[in-house]
């Protein structure tokens, strides 16, 4: 269960996320979605602390996760990032191997000898369908992978280190269509070991895969609810031209 | 006159300086080589001078530079990356940051022979080091410490910001994702910058005129304490000083022959790693 | 296990905050040590340490300058009323004139009658100037007067036109003719490359197709590491003689040859600066003005070389900085004359290479050793000075538009 109360955000004075409330169940894929520049890459940084990386940010409210608020001076950041996964808008690989992709996040965080590092990098390659694909060339350069090959060894580097939250920022928006199906493909079964929380700008994507969708406009969370009732019989005004394409 | 006359003239004008600037460098190599070729032998690398430097060899010159570059990379090498780490990685873009770049563009363009008495002054004298590898290194060790910084700093900033961002998300720390990712990274051009380093540190007279060179030493050094000979001030007095000069002419030409030979490989080398791992890094 | 790696992690980051620190405290630690030493030459008395002017005490004259002790050593000022004396030709005595004066046994055991023997000598001869080392020297005797010594001055050392380190009594460290001589030889070396430099940085710029560049940029680069010693060997033997041959001179060691070597060592700084600078002009004003008619040519010298006005004004100032602080080659190849230049075409000398040519024969901490540290100060300033107008011209980029 992800729970975030009364969370504002602020660029330097820039007031980014006003007020948001929200709870995720477990094993659900939640979209959010909304025009450009409405917050909603900044609301998914949030839950792994991402944003901390950034000069002059505020943020007030809680963030649960596990029963934790992520946000405590308790916390170590490291800790949590091992727990929640993230998969960017352009596929960013490492300049080393497949294998050793995959294998980084077990290193760096000491999970594990050679035998059982080499077991899980088979393993999160086949949960991100792509072994089959690279089980011959996994020493060869991650570089000579296709675009949407790269981005399923960044899901698989993400699922190597065994998270339970799966934090995707538009992981399709670069891709071609048949790379995208894929990746949706994916998510959908995904969805049973893992809680995801994707941002996309394709609100036919959300449509297709996520059974919660959150709309977000100029920092604030306007709706949230179940995607098939926010795209048949959406409540607020401002979702219903969102959606039918009246703006942005 | 019309447009296209001045421009021609103009142009042609360009394209002659163009062939002038490279003239000149075959002329300086060409005369160097040219006198210098027929002095270089087996003897002449391995064996001491002799006969008032008018014959033998400039081997302690060489082992000399050699010892003088180790030393003055290892104080400046480790030092230099450091700091570029701290400044690049770490301090942001705050004031701190612009008064380190700042004090280090002005440690680079001081005078070596400022270099030399700076470096007679704390090193030979008052910490007591006398004439020495000890002091010459660390003096040259300074000189160059600037264009490790830069050179190390340039290679940071090459590499992606995606890559820094995608370790830490994965839960490495800051220093994990340096060790494992950044300088992997950046390694080619940072060793781009240690070979240019060696480059200039084997040609420099000025700083270590009076820390640590001298005239001649019929031994080789033992330590650290001792002097040595060196291959730029080898040069330079056997062709303004010394007992004949005329007579030493030969042994000048082969002396700035090696000096130059080692300073040129050091550079087409640090070209040739910067050319093809960048070109390895832009095809992605 | 895991909060050793945290400590660990902790300790090697203070590590590379205080490395941050090390180009900075070097700066300050060359201060300190330059100026210490440097600023000590004004504490340091003008005649040699351990030495004394004596006068007779009839003598109305209470004090020389280094210029008038020089002049009258030199046998140029003869006579007393040229210094507000009385009319009586100045005689001179040196301290060892005394040994052909008196047999030792006179001098005493263990030489104890000098100071009387000398105090006798300058009361027969009230016309007398003795030039006498403080141990021997007739301190206390009636009739004798000690000229006072004068510390030396900011004028003396700036604007003294003599650089006579190694004169007796008085060295001379007027430092006029090193910082003309320096001066002449940078402006006229920059005024050489600058033309020449820019020409090749347009060149590479805008004209040079990729292949030529290619070739190009390396070369210069190569130029760029060849040690100043064997630039200074190749200025020696090539340029001298030629040179010396085409302008008729005894000697072809001047100032003129230093410019050269000097011009072809700045040349790789200018070139590169100027050319990157000119690469950064925008092509959508390039193509603006080619647009409108103008054919390339005047594209360069109306758009891209004004756009860029600001990187090749940082190009001059970092050659002029090359130029000024460069010591072997012009050690080898100005004829080291340290007097004031009249023309180019005679031997000077630079800052940067009377440092390297005096410092190994200057006493430790006497007044040369110190002057030639002022001298390494005035370097450091001097290019400080170079180093930050060099940025701060070029952060003035003109604004590059919406």
């Amino acid at each position: 269960m992800i729970e975030a109360k009364n969370i504002n955000f602020y660029y330097g004075d820039f007031h980014a996320l006003k007020n948001i409330n929200m709870a995720m169940d477990i094993n659900t894929v939640t979209a959010f979605i909304g025009p450009s520049g409405c917050g909603k890459s900044t609301f998914l940084r949030i839950f792994n602390r991402m944003n901390d990386l950034i000069d002059k940010t505020r943020i007030t409210g809680e963030c649960i996760v596990d029963g934790e608020n992520i946000y405590d001076k308790s916390i170590q950041v490291d800790e949590l990032r091992k727990k929640i996964g993230m998969v960017f808008q352009k596929p960013n690989p490492f300049p080393k191997s497949i294998f050793e992709n995959v294998a980084y996040g077990l290193r760096v965080n000491d999970m594990g000898d050679n035998k059982m590092i080499a077991q899980r990098v088979e393993e999160s390659l086949k949960d991100a369908a792509l072994w089959d694909e690279v089980k011959d060339k996994l020493k060869k350069s991650a570089f000579e992978l296709s675009g949407g090959q790269q981005q399923r060894l960044c899901i698989a580097r993400a699922l190597a280190i065994s998270p339970s939250i799966l934090l995707m920022d538009e992981p399709a928006s670069s891709l071609d269509p048949i790379s995208t199906s894929k990746i949706e493909e994916l998510i959908h079964n995904l969805k049973k070991d893992y809680t995801i929380v994707i941002v996309t700008h394709n609100m036919q994507q959300a449509a297709r895969i996520s059974d919660m969708t959150g709309f977000f406009m100029m920092g604030e969370l306007v709706e949230f609810s179940e995607t098939k009732k926010m795209f048949l019989n959406p409540e607020k005004d401002e979702t219903q031209n969102y959606i039918t394409g009246r703006f942005g | 006159m019309n447009k296209k006359l001045s421009q021609k003239i103009a142009f042609m004008i360009f394209r002659i300086l163009g062939i002038m600037v490279v003239g000149i460098l075959f002329w300086i190599l060409g005369f160097i080589i040219y006198n210098g070729i027929e002095v270089i032998s087996w003897e002449f690398i391995f064996s001491s001078p002799s006969e008032g430097m008018t014959e033998g060899g400039i081997f302690p010159a060489i082992v000399g530079t050699l010892s003088l570059v180790m030393g003055s990379m290892i104080f400046a090498f480790p030092l230099g990356v450091m700091s570029a780490i701290y400044t690049n990685e770490y301090a942001g873009n705050s004031w701190i940051v612009r008064f380190i770049r700042v004090m280090t563009n002005n440690l680079g363009s001081i005078p070596s022979i400022v270099f030399g008495l700076f470096g007679m002054a704390l090193f030979v004298n008052t910490l007591g080091f006398g004439d020495s590898i000890l002091a010459g290194s660390l003096t040259l060790g300074l000189l160059v410490l600037p264009l490790v910084i830069r050179t190390t700093e340039e290679a940071l900033k090459a590499v992606p910001n995606s890559y820094r961002i995608g370790s830490l998300a994965l839960g490495a720390s800051k220093l994990q994702t340096i060790r494992k990712v950044v300088l992997p990274a950046a390694f080619p051009n940072i060793t781009t910058g240690l070979i240019l380093s060696i480059g200039r540190v084997s040609g420099e007279t000025a700083p270590i005129l009076f820390t640590v060179a001298a005239y001649f030493l019929p031994k080789l050094p033992n330590g650290i304490f001792d002097q040595v000979m060196a291959l730029p001030y080898h040069l330079y007095v056997i062709v303004t000083s010394g007992t004949d000069i005329e007579a030493s002419r030969p042994m000048a030409y082969g002396t700035a022959l090696v000096l130059i030979a080692i300073v040129l490989i050091m550079n087409i080398l640090a070209m040739i790693i910067r050319g093809h791992f960048n070109k390895k890094l832009k095809t992605n | 296990m895991k909060k050793i790696k945290r400590i660990l992690e902790r300790i090697v980051e203070s590590i590379l905050t205080v490395s941050g620190a090390v180009t900075s405290i070097a700066i300050l630690l060359i201060i300190v040590f330059l100026f210490k030493e440097g600023l000590g030459l004004f504490n340091s008395p003008s005649v040699e340490k351990g030495y004394s002017l004596y006068v007779n005490s009839k003598n109305p004259v209470d004090q020389l300058s280094t210029i008038d002790t020089k002049q009258i050593f030199d046998s140029e000022l003869t006579n007393w009323k040229e210094l507000g004396g009385g009319n009586q030709e100045i005689k001179i005595f040196r301290f060892d004139e005394l040994f052909n004066l008196y047999s030792e046994e006179e001098l005493g055991e263990e030489y104890s009658l000098i100071p009387e023997k000398l105090g006798e000598i300058i009361i027969n001869n009230p016309n007398i100037v003795a030039y006498l080392p403080d141990e021997y020297a007739p301190t206390d005797v009636q009739g004798v007067k000690v000229l006072a010594s004068k510390n030396i001055s900011l004028i003396d050392f700036f604007g003294g036109k003599q650089w006579m380190p190694t004169s007796t009594p008085s060295p001379l460290f007027g430092v006029l003719p090193l910082i003309l001589g320096t001066l002449l030889v940078s402006i006229i070396a920059i005024l050489i490359a600058l033309p020449l430099g820019l020409g090749v940085a347009i060149y590479l710029s805008e004209l040079a197709g990729e292949r030529t560049r290619k070739l190009m940029k390396p070369t210069i680069e190569l130029l760029a590491g060849i040690p100043s010693v064997v630039y200074g060997f190749f200025g020696l033997v090539v340029l001298v003689p030629i040179v010396q041959n085409i302008f008729g001179l005894s000697v072809g060691e001047t100032a003129f040859t230093g410019s050269l070597i000097l011009a072809i060592m700045a040349l790789p700084t200018i070139i590169t600066v100027a050319e990157d600078a000119m690469r950064n002009t925008p092509r959508d004003m390039r193509e603006a003005s080619l647009a409108l008619g103008a054919s390339q040519w005047q594209t360069i010298y109306k758009v891209v070389i004004p756009y860029s006005a600001s990187g090749i004004s940082a190009a001059v100032v970092l050659g002029i900085g090359r130029a000024i602080g460069e010591t072997m080659a012009v050690l080898m190849v100005t004829g080291n004359a340290a007097v004031m230049p009249h023309s180019l075409f005679e031997s000077v000398r630079t800052i940067p290479a009377t440092i390297a040519a005096e410092l190994g024969e200057a006493p430790a901490h006497g007044p040369h050793y110190q002057a030639l540290f002022l001298l390494g100060c005035i370097l450091f300033i001097i290019t400080m000075i170079i180093s930050i107008t060099a940025e701060v011209i070029s952060k003035k980029q003109p604004n590059k538009g919406v």
